[in-house]
């Protein structure tokens, strides 16, 4: 590793000022289960490090009143997600369990209990690996990237915070504080396809949100993550279902779509014809459990 | 490049160091507090034989800077090993033949100290998901999640 100056404000405006002061030379370590290993591989060699684990506003997983009143489900509340919560803490916290169970879900499939008391959500969100497996399930949730800055506090749809494999849409002097996700709108649901159980990154992931009512779909959410440079959305599998009856051969249309919408690359963990076999496999199992769900 | 100020709570004991802010918590436990117990297998996160119990929850020690755990408290298999005896998972893995080499078994007692503490009676599934981070090249699984499981019977 190469010679860094090591940071560890205590408060949110002395990271930004760090952060600002160091004009993108400088980088944040939350768990360090992304940056040590590209630090250790001599891929990043950073001259400042700057620990956020102190900054108390990242922290916690709480509930505030929703004021968006055209949001479907106004009355329940939204749920801030800290960026610093870990893996542990997501797939344990009694609100997720209760209100998004595909998070918990998601959770589980990843890395050891090791990692997972390290790893946060913020930094799956800010590594910008197309695998990370949080983020198709949070943007299928329609969740928002609350990022602070120098200029104060700004919010992005989730879906639009990935710019590129590691890249965001976070500018110098910026830090990722919190996801917000909306009250659900109905079922939801991550697969993961890799080859192991567990310790494996996603071959495939696939993050599912659905509205039903009476068999009708009202609103579909697909996310697929590991076969683009960013999680990708399929609009065209989505507008497939929606507006129809949540029927098999829809599913199927729309599993097919999915497919032809993702734009894999062959590499070590499957071949460009295998991911999109396993999209289609993935979308089709994923809303078939989903109309199985509301009934 | 300045030293950073470390403060740590190890196995009980207050310790203050001067360390370079790029050493990981594995390197200071094993090269400056002359710890050897956590092994450096991988140093890359995949094996688990440097887990270590960081205010109480298993974390593999080569994958977090020592700066970063300023203020801590962590617990080797050092400090959970009695004078002149064994912790009841230590004598469970004897006793069921869950140790070959040896070299993944600190790592393995820490999860599986740690998997007990949050859930004392745990289920073979819970064991093998708790270990999952915890590679034994000598492949002895079998037992080793036989010798979890009967800490449980013990206690009951
Ligand atoms: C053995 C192993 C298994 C793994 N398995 C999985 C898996 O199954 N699925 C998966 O998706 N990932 C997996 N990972 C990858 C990693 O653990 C996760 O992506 C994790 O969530 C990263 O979080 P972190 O806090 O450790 O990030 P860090 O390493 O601290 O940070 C990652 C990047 O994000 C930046 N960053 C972090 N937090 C912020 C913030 N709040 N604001 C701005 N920038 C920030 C950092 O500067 C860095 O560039 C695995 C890693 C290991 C070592
Ligand atoms: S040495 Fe830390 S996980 Fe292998
Ligand atoms: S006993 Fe040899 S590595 Fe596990």
């Amino acid at each position: 590793m190469q010679p860094f100056d090591y940071f560890s404000p205590k408060t949110l405006p002395e990271a930004v000022e760090i952060l600002s002061r160091h004009n993108g030379d400088a980088r944040v370590v939350a768990g360090g289960t992304d940056l040590l290993l590209k630090m250790k591989g001599g891929r990043l060699a950073p001259k400042a490090i700057v620990n956020i684990k102190r900054l108390a506003e990242l922290r916690g997983i709480s509930e505030t009143s929703n004021s968006k009143l055209q949001t479907p489900n106004y009355h329940l509340p939204i749920t801030t997600i800290g960026a610093l919560t870990t893996l542990e803490e997501l797939r344990r916290s009694p609100i997720i369990r209760e209100r998004y169970p595909s998070l918990c879900d998601a959770a589980n499939t990843m890395a050891s209990v090791q990692i997972r008391n390290l790893a946060t959500v913020g930094g799956n969100m800010c590594n910008a690996a197309p695998s990370a497996d949080l983020a198709p399930i949070f943007i299928a949730l329609d969740a928002s990237a609350v990022i602070a800055g120098p200029g104060g506090e700004r919010r992005v749809p989730l879906e639009e915070f990935f710019v590129g494999p590691g890249k965001t849409v976070l500018e110098s002097g910026e830090l990722l504080a919190s996801l917000e996700a909306p009250p659900p709108v109905g079922p939801s649901l991550y697969l993961k396809h890799s080859p192991r159980a567990h310790m494996d990154i996603a071959v495939v992931g696939v993050g599912l949100a659905a509205q039903l009512s009476g068999g009708v779909c009202e609103s579909a959410r697909i996310v697929l993550g590991a076969v683009a440079p960013v999680p990708l959305r399929v609009r065209r599998a989505e507008a497939e279902l929606i507006g129809g009856p949540f029927s098999a051969e829809r599913i199927d249309r729309a599993a097919k779509i999915a497919a032809e919408e993702a734009q894999p690359i062959d590499d070590v963990r499957g071949a460009v014809w295998y991911r999109r076999k396993m999209v289609e496999v993935l979308v089709r199992r994923g809303l078939t459990a989903i109309g199985g769900i509301e009934n | 490049m300045p030293k950073f100020h470390l403060s740590l709570t190890v196995n009980g004991e207050a310790r203050e160091l001067l360390i370079d802010p790029r050493r990981t918590l594995l390197d200071v436990l094993r090269d400056e507090l002359d710890l050897r117990g956590a092994h450096r297998g991988c140093d890359s996160g995949d094996c688990g034989a440097c887990t270590v119990l960081l205010d109480g929850k298993p974390i593999t020690s080569c994958m977090i800077l020592a700066a970063d755990c300023d203020g801590s408290t962590v617990t080797t298999v050092e400090g959970i090993t009695p004078a002149g005896g064994l912790h009841p998972v230590q004598k469970a893995l004897v006793e069921k033949g869950g140790i070959q080499c040896g070299f993944c078994t600190p790592g393995m007692v820490m999860a599986a100290i740690g998997l007990l503490n949050e859930n004392p009676n745990p289920t073979e599934h819970d064991v093998r998901e708790g270990l999952a981070g915890n590679l034994c090249r000598c492949t002895g699984y079998k037992k080793i999640v036989e010798a979890v499981l009967s800490v449980e019977e013990s206690k009951a």
